[in-house]
């Protein structure tokens, strides 16, 4: 006999894409197509190469990540509703009930924040309860407040073109806007890390700096009313901006994720000391699988963070003149490059792991927030888009 | 011996310690950089620190961080520390590469981190059935027999390899590039005398030539202002507290600049109009510039950086206010001296429109209308520094003139603010505060009050001159001081318990004094008072007494009333060549590669080592992963379960 009876089936990457799969693929073909067409003459070359890039990568992302297909889905949906809702006309964010409630960008950014502190409750009595059901509750309000903010922020985009052609732009472009994309990255990235890992005991951290994000964006909405489309400064009216935000946001998200694993995996590793049979021990996840995830999430963000900081030198060296001005954001970007350098540098060639790396994952945390937040307040450049 | 001392340096250089410690080293200096702001005016920084911290400052060249010996120092060694870890690497890892590891024995497959003895029938295994498990996890293979036994020798990720090589010469190559683009060759010039920075205000033509840099100098980063209709073959670069000439191969000539509004007011666009007249060129190269967009020409780059004023042309009524004297008319230009009696007019800036965040708080813009910024410079070259708006500005629904003064450069500008009368102009004001300064005037209406003032005899003419000469006094304390100075007056010379009775009688004179001035004013103007003030009329005269009360604080004798202008734009353009840029953007897009390949392809290496026994074949699992372990511990546990499950 011949055959090859063990479990593992020889599959080829293109045979194992499910029905699922395919339709995804066709759905992505149809909408991005119907998208450069219709709105080919708001895009130049650049943008339309963003466009299709965004397109295959959305594939890819979706034939890995199951659950992702479903999301963008749902949000596409919701979507499609709400700038249908609105056709041609701002006012009816208004006076439409949907839309004043539930779609139009600030009621569904509302939503999402509302629902991400109630995930952030949920994680925690989960971990304190022990109870699956718990956990499954926080994992479903995640993914809704995930749906939410991101419906938010693509009918903000659709608003910001009602306003006026020319003020149109996409939602990237201030501190309001770059907090949801925040939060959402960061959401994202730790719901791929707990359908992979099968573990919940990480959501109550992680969801906490989420909900601290939450919690500045609604100071700077009621506070600040700084909730609002404004046009652009000509510096940002870039195809540039496209890509060099979020890129860098991938790397702000993935280093926070690390670094709230760095607490639990401290957390855990005092545990296993002083009470090896307690609580606290028993349900948190192995220290070999957090140092693990620590390591891929630190490995994530700095591989976008060098994409995004390499992104900024080369649109500096479209809008600035130079592609390095060392310009207060600039420096501190390669601070960030150069902090998490070293930790990988420690890591994978010193061998170093365990509570220092994790610590240091903690402070990179802080360094990053610093970076992000820290100059905006404290340091003036020609950066200086998102003013506190 | 040398040779050992060569090999020790060698070893020092390349060693992870010394690299850890200079990424350390260029985060610290980095910190610094951006804690204390660099490339500012040297005064600036003796305000901020105190001329020792200054000194001791300036030795460290903490004010240019990034241009400092040290610092490209601690850059420099990064580079060689990076250079010896990749030659030393390189060699192994090409070996490595080609290298399947098919001549290790039983022994050294035992000393791996994961290895595991099988034991499965004969009949299931086979070559094919091996190696395809393998190449199903994507490795690939070599199969070596060693004395009776098989060995498939396999391994994957070779890219992770690759990506330390391809990120680590991409520090070098970036690094190398961003030396060619630094000031590192304006400084070794500079070290040898070559050249020395101007620090003078002085015309271009005046420059001397060793502070020009010919237009073969291949890296720079130049600014230069150029006016509508006007062009410049040179460009100015900021270098430590002065600057350097760069001349150009060509000329720039600047059409138009044009500013675009959004309909709220904020900028949405600025572009110029460029023509580049170049001897080599045909016909003038045409080419709009606008940011994010600049004109690349010949390895030069042309940015769109700034704009201000050209020299715009201003009609400015002079209003004298420390003389009672008539207004006269005065041409000044923006960016020139003109000279104003023993003073002279510096103006630096004339904007068109000023728009300012709506003082509701609400995210909105309201342009507040034109305003020039200027220097009065007396005859001992002291001058303060104004800005005027040309129209007034409202205020609790009254509309004021608006003129901001400062001594110092540093201070913000503090406001004046003068009423404007009903046909929103100044000239009640200035007629009223001119006849303060009147003598005549004041004697004439302190009379006037005298006389009707029912307390005096008008026979007592001794007593009527002495109260018009008090009158007349504090009159000229006002004018002089305000308020403070006629209460520090008292406070000289009256004694304490009789003081604030005496201030009381004080203000109520002076008051009646201003009033009866006013009053002048408003018949002079052909309005009736007998029937009392209207509510404009008295609110004005509030205002006007409360402007002259702060008028001496303005501290200039003349203020400048923007009639009319002729604005002219100039666009501020940013030149640069960099060649090191081929360097850097192809460095940068190795970087990226490699980083993804050593993140996301790490190399692993599985054996297999087959003995045929009677019945049974035993095998001997190995791996070997270089990151990734967590992942690899379920790859191998999963091959040693495939394994495990195949039947015969």
């Amino acid at each position: 006999m011949k055959s090859l009876e063990y479990s593992y089936q020889p599959v080829s990457y293109w045979q194992s894409r499910t029905a699922y799969d395919s339709v995804w693929l066709l759905l992505l073909l149809a909408g991005s197509s119907y998208v450069a067409f219709e709105y080919r003459a708001l895009m130049d070359g650049y943008e339309q190469a963003i466009l299709v890039f965004t397109a295959l990568m959305l594939v890819v992302l979706g034939w890995h990540w199951h659950a992702l297909k479903t999301l963008l889905l749902v949000v596409t949906g919701f979507s499609l509703l709400a700038v249908n809702s609105y056709g041609t006309d701002l006012g009816r964010g208004e006076t439409a009930f949907l839309l004043k409630y539930l779609w139009a960008s600030q009621s569904a950014i509302m939503w999402m924040s509302a629902l991400y502190v109630m995930a952030t409750v949920c994680y925690l009595a989960a971990l304190l309860s022990n109870r699956l059901f718990v956990g499954k509750v926080a994992s479903a309000l995640t993914w809704s407040a995930t749906a939410m903010g991101l419906t938010g922020l693509l009918v903000r985009w659709r608003e910001s073109y009602l306003m006026s052609a020319d003020i149109g732009h996409i939602p990237v472009s201030n501190l309001y806007e770059v907090f949801i994309l925040f939060a959402l990255i960061t959401a994202l990235l730790y719901l791929h890390y707990e359908q992979k890992y099968q573990t919940r005991s990480l959501g109550a951290f992680v969801l906490l700096v989420i909900s601290a994000a939450v919690g500045f964006l609604l100071w700077y909405t009621f506070d600040r009313h700084a909730d609002g489309i404004q046009p652009l400064v000509p510096a940002l009216n870039s195809y540039w901006m496209k890509i060099h935000v979020p890129a860098n946001f991938v790397g702000y998200g993935a280093f926070s994720l690390a670094a709230m694993i760095g607490v639990v995996f401290i957390l855990k590793n005092r545990a296993q000391q002083l009470n090896p049979q307690g609580a606290i021990n028993s349900r948190l996840p192995d220290l070999a699988l957090l140092d693990d995830v620590m390591y891929k999430a630190i490995a994530l963000g700095f591989a976008f963070f060098t994409l995004a900081t390499i992104l900024g030198a080369l649109w500096a060296a479209e809008a600035w003149g130079g592609y390095w001005s060392w310009d207060p954001k600039e420096t501190w970007a390669l601070i960030v490059w150069l902090n998490y350098a070293a930790w990988l540098h420690m890591r994978l060639t010193k061998g170093w792991n365990g509570n220092p790396m994790a610590w240091w994952a903690l402070v990179g945390f802080f360094v990053t927030l610093f970076a992000f937040l820290g100059v905006n307040m404290f340091l003036s450049g020609l950066h200086s888009y998102g003013e506190l | 011996m040398p040779q050992s001392t060569v090999r020790i340096l060698f070893r020092f250089l390349g060693s992870m310690n010394l690299a850890i410690t200079l990424l350390v080293a260029i985060a610290i200096a980095a910190v610094i950089g951006t804690v204390v702001q660099q490339n500012q005016p040297y005064p600036d920084y003796v305000l901020k620190f105190g001329p020792f911290w200054f000194e001791v400052f300036k030795r460290l060249e903490l004010f240019n961080v990034y241009s400092a010996p040290w610092f490209l120092g601690i850059l420099g060694f990064l580079v060689l520390s990076t250079s010896v870890c990749v030659y030393r690497h390189l060699p192994l890892i090409i070996a490595d590469l080609r290298d399947y590891r098919e001549h290790y024995q039983r022994t050294a497959l035992l000393r791996q981190p994961y290895h595991q003895q099988l034991e499965l029938p004969a009949t299931a295994v086979s070559m094919e059935r091996l190696t395809g498990l393998l190449q199903q996890h994507h490795y690939r293979f070599r199969i070596k027999p060693q004395d009776g036994e098989t060995l498939i020798a396999a391994r994957k990720g070779s890219a992770g390899r690759w990506g330390y090589i391809f990120s680590h010469l991409a520090i070098i190559v970036i690094c190398i590039g961003g030396l060619l683009d630094g000031n590192l060759p304006l400084k070794i010039a500079e070290w040898r005398g070559k050249l020395v920075v101007e620090t003078r205000r002085i015309p271009a033509s005046e420059i001397p030539p060793l502070s020009t840099l010919g237009s073969d100098n291949l890296s720079f980063r130049a600014n230069v202002d150029i006016a509508e209709g006007d062009q410049a073959n040179l460009a100015f670069i900021d270098y430590k507290d002065g600057y350097l000439l760069q001349k150009l191969p060509f000329s720039i000539q600047v059409d138009d600049f044009r500013i675009e509004h959004y309909p709220s007011g904020q900028p949405k666009s600025f572009e110029s109009d460029l023509t580049i007249i170049d001897p080599a060129l045909k016909q003038p190269l045409k080419q709009t510039i606008a940011v994010n967009h600049p004109l690349n020409y010949k390895g030069f780059s042309i940015y769109q950086n700034s704009f201000g004023d050209g020299g715009s042309h201003l009609s400015l009524q002079v209003w004298p206010l420390q003389r009672d004297g008539q207004p006269f008319e005065l041409k000044a230009t923006v960016k020139a001296h003109t000279p104003l009696e023993q003073q002279t007019l510096e103006i630096s800036d004339f904007r068109p429109f000023n728009v300012t965040p709506d003082a509701s708080g609400n995210k909105q813009f309201v342009n507040v209308g034109p305003s020039f910024q200027y220097k009065l410079r007396d005859a001992t070259g002291v001058a303060n520094e104004y800005l005027t708006y040309m129209l007034p500005n409202q205020q609790q629904g009254r509309w004021f003139f608006v003129s901001g003064m400062r001594s110092k450069v540093a201070e913000p500008f503090e406001y004046w603010f003068i009423p404007a009368d009903q046909q929103q102009s100044l000239q009640r004001f200035m007629r009223f505060y001119q006849d303060l300064h009147n003598q005549q005037k004041l004697r004439q209406i302190a009379l006037d009050a005298v006389d009707s003032s029912k307390s005096i005899q008008p026979a007592d003419i001794k007593q009527r001159q002495t109260v018009v000469a008090f009158m007349l006094k504090l009159a000229s304390q006002f004018v002089e001081g305000g308020y403070p100075k006629i209460a520090a007056e008292i406070e000289k010379t009256v004694p304490e318990d009789q003081r604030e009775q005496v201030a009381g009688l004080y203000a109520l004179t002076l008051q009646k004094l201003l009033k009866n001035l006013y009053l002048d004013v408003l018949h002079q103007e052909g309005i009736k008072t007998d029937a009392g003030l209207s509510e404009f009329d008295n609110q004005f005269f509030t205002d006007a007494v409360e402007a002259a009360n702060l008028a001496h604080f303005y501290g200039s004798p003349w203020l400048l009333e923007l009639k009319q202008f002729q604005h002219i734009e100039a666009t501020g353009l940013q030149i640069t060549r960099s060649p090191g840029q081929w360097l850097v953007f192809p460095g940068c897009l190795l970087l990226v590669l490699g980083v993804f390949c050593m993140f996301y392809l790490p190399q692993r290496r599985i054996w297999l080592l087959l003995e045929p026994q009677a019945g049974t074949a035993s095998l001997l699992l190995a791996g070997q992963a270089v990151r990734n372990r967590y992942d690899f511990d379920r790859e191998f546990a999963l091959l040693a379960q495939q394994l495990q499950s195949f039947k015969s």
